[in-house]
């Protein structure tokens, strides 16, 4: 189908970056084309009528014309901003972290209703100050699913044994390893059976209904930690905003006094 | 295929290339366009380039850019050390600059914390100011930077680090800039300049 010469569509921005002298070359997730990339024109001047608009991390109504190369965003009104979200660093960060997560795994023009609700709904919850490490476990693991990396965390990968114990995560193998397999992989971490419990709960059950789920912080952690490796797995490389990430979470003065 | 260029002009117009927002085309009309300069206008452009390169150092106290450590206005007497306004890079200094209304000293970041693009606070010249603070003699510092997202980040986490020293840390007020319009104003601008509303 060929697109027509303007259209509208719904999007989120993931990121903008700079293009020229004052216009900004966007990252729009939308539900129905997926991933898009789009030239914001002018935004870098301070009268600019779109730039509150398109900023990162807001839910927007985009008018788009077709253009030579990529599309030009012709209007924008914002549908929610998160303004909660951005007044607080660690909601920010966390924030940017999905829009991060979900522009390295999308390809552009692929449709993702779902993935695009998910991402739509994580925001809500991240700015209604709901438990970030819930949001974001919960979003990589939907996410993955979504694209095709379900990981396996019911049974052995290689020889099928239900929920063994002890257990390991393989993020080359894609799931769990018994103790008997682990050793067919070279990658495996040990995982407890309360972060197995709480991410087969976060696979299986409906995502919307998660909000209230809290974990110990040593599972927290531990959950993070596996999945991080995953996806970095995945990717063949590192999330560049998971550093900041773990910055947010030392002691910022502590280290920065060190550092002097 | 080897292209019936001199090298020399070859090698100018790989240099423009490198600039940033100077593509292909525009390097080689500026190359082009130097061919038919006098000897005079191409060395003074050289040597400005070169003096430039030679003769400017990061002040070693805002980190500015300047001739003389510390700069300028570190320098000046009649500035109020009381106040530290931080700024994202030299560039932002000038407009601060033109209002003359600002008295204080400066604090040049030379970036913003970007987590996408991987820049974090390590990146950026945060130590430095909080070595500045060290003296005790600054009570307020100004965060200015950009009001988009990355920079309320960047305000944010410096926020943050200072907050347990004791000294007053403000934001510039966000709003409505001059000749705007209230249909176009997005909702973060409008939120910021109902809270900032001031009394007539």
């Amino acid at each position: 189908m060929t697109k027509p010469r303007t259209y509208k569509t719904k999007a989120i921005i993931l990121k903008q970056v700079p293009l020229g002298e004052a216009d900004k070359i966007l990252t729009l997730y939308t539900p129905y084309m997926g991933k898009l990339r789009a030239v914001a024109k002018g935004v870098r001047k301070p009268r600019s009528k779109l730039s509150g608009h398109v900023e990162p991390l807001t839910h927007a109504a985009l008018m788009l014309a077709q253009g030579r190369n990529l599309d030009i965003v012709t209007q924008s009104q914002t549908i929610d901003s998160f303004i909660y979200l951005r007044q607080d660093l660690h909601l920010t960060s966390s924030a940017i972290y999905l829009a991060e997560l979900t522009d390295c795994f999308t390809v552009e023009n692929e449709e993702d209703p779902t993935l695009f609700q998910l991402l739509l709904h994580s925001l809500h919850r991240l700015s209604e100050g709901m438990c970030s490490e819930t949001i974001l476990r919960l979003y990589e693991i939907r996410l993955l699913e979504n694209l095709g990396y379900r990981p396996e965390i019911r049974k052995c990968v290689y020889c099928g044994t239900l929920t063994p114990s002890p257990c390991y995560f393989s993020p080359s193998g894609g799931g769990l390893l018994c103790l008997k397999c682990r050793h067919k992989e070279s990658l495996a971490h040990p995982i407890s059976p309360d972060a197995l419990k709480i991410m087969q709960i976060l696979q299986e059950t409906n995502p919307y209904t998660h909000e209230e789920l809290q974990f110990p912080k040593g599972v927290a952690r531990e959950l993070e930690h596996i999945l991080r490796s995953y996806i970095s797995y995945l990717l063949e490389r590192q999330l560049k905003s998971t550093s900041f990430l773990d910055i947010l979470k030392q002691s910022e003065v502590d280290r920065v006094v060190q550092k002097l | 295929m080897e292209l019936p260029t001199s090298p020399l002009v070859a090698r100018l117009v790989e240099e423009f290339n490198k600039l940033p927002g100077i593509g292909p085309k525009s390097a080689q009309r500026l190359a082009y366009y130097l061919i038919r300069v006098s000897r005079e206008e191409a060395k003074a452009l050289a040597e400005a380039i070169l003096a430039m390169k030679e003769s400017t150092v990061f002040c070693s106290l805002c980190q500015n850019i300047t001739e003389a450590d510390p700069c300028l206005i570190c320098r000046d007497e009649a500035r109020d050390r009381t106040k530290i306004c931080v700024v994202e890079d030299p560039l932002d200094v000038l407009p601060l600059e033109r209002t003359r209304i600002y008295k204080g000293l400066y604090h040049v970041l030379h970036g913003i914390i970007s987590p996408m693009n991987g820049i974090g606070p390590d990146d950026l010249k945060i130590a430095e100011l909080l070595n500045r603070l060290k003296t005790g003699a600054v009570r307020e510092v100004i965060l200015a930077t950009n009001p988009n997202l990355e920079g309320e980040a960047t305000a944010m986490y410096i926020h943050r680090l200072l907050s347990p020293l004791g000294i007053r840390v403000t934001r510039l007020a966000r709003g409505l800039p001059a000749g705007a319009d209230l249909e176009y104003a997005d909702d973060v601008t409008l939120t910021r300049a109902l809270e900032g509303r001031q009394e007539l």
